[in-house]
């Protein structure tokens, strides 16, 4: 782990609410990937663009909880990038579900801002976002 | 039978997410009895697995189909041991508010198993 270019003191990401947030991006990972890896496989055709939607938001999930438990500035940063694309998604998908719903036979993770999974998906990214802004201005004082 | 066990299992979930959210608010880490509590929940949901997986060797169908009903039962299982895990390693309240938030994401999928099953 040392070897790494930020060093073995690099920005801890995971302590306090980080934890937290590692836990609901886990849950959001496993649930987002497994639905759309098994809706993929056995249904694509009824809504390709829900499910490719859906798998693109479990691969965006895997890699913020990545860049969160492994820690440091620059996963803090692409963290912090991850979460602004994040919340696009849930808020154009979210709209695009509302205004035009037959685009969507089916729903996505993000549908209706993720009222499906009691609006997860738009919560986290704004904690997220709020929890890496300020895990930078900690990190001076403590290194 | 089945149904007996998500409610039984929901409820103890809820219970623990309001028991761990209460030591988060009190500003404590989770402690011996927290842990006792999600062994509690954790054998419950194992309970719930080995039953779920009798039912469908007897050939009984979930209504939404077997592999989501599978695929919801091991998430069951493994939800509250993971967040338990992670809560060994951070000794503050955020340790007890991620067990708390590992009660209610299990409940939330106790209701989702049952609607699942068709019961």
């Amino acid at each position: 782990m040392a070897a790494t270019q930020d060093g073995p003191d690099r920005t801890r990401l995971i302590g306090g609410p980080g934890l937290l947030l590692v836990w609901l991006y886990g849950v959001m990972v496993v649930g987002a990937v497994s639905r759309s890896a098994y809706q993929i496989a056995t249904e694509f055709d009824r809504a390709p663009l829900a499910y490719s939607l859906s798998a693109a938001a479990g691969v965006v999930y895997g890699f913020i909880t990545y860049t969160l438990v492994r820690g440091g500035e620059t996963a803090r940063r692409a963290a912090l990038v991850c979460c602004a694309a994040e919340l696009a998604g849930v808020l154009t998908v979210g709209t695009w579900t509302l205004v035009e719903p037959s685009a969507f036979p089916d729903a996505t993770v993000w549908s209706d801002y993720g009222m499906g999974y009691l609006f997860i998906p738009v919560l986290l990214p704004l904690t997220a976002i709020h929890w890496l802004r300020k895990a930078r201005s900690e990190q001076r004082p403590a290194s | 039978m089945l149904d007996v066990l998500m409610l039984v299992t929901g409820v103890a979930a809820l219970l623990l997410g309001v028991w761990c959210g209460w030591a988060a608010y009190r500003d404590q880490p989770t402690k011996d009895w927290h842990f006792i509590g999600m062994a509690v929940v954790t054998l419950l949901a194992l309970v719930q697995l080995i039953a779920g997986i009798v039912q469908l060797a007897r050939g009984e169908k979930p209504e939404q189909g077997t592999t989501i009903f599978v695929a919801y039962l091991l998430g069951a299982f493994a939800c509250v041991p993971a967040a338990g895990f992670m809560s060994l390693g951070e000794r503050t309240r955020w340790g007890s508010l991620t067990v708390a938030a590992s009660g209610l994401v299990l409940a939330v999928l106790e209701v989702r198993l049952y609607d699942i099953w068709g019961g």
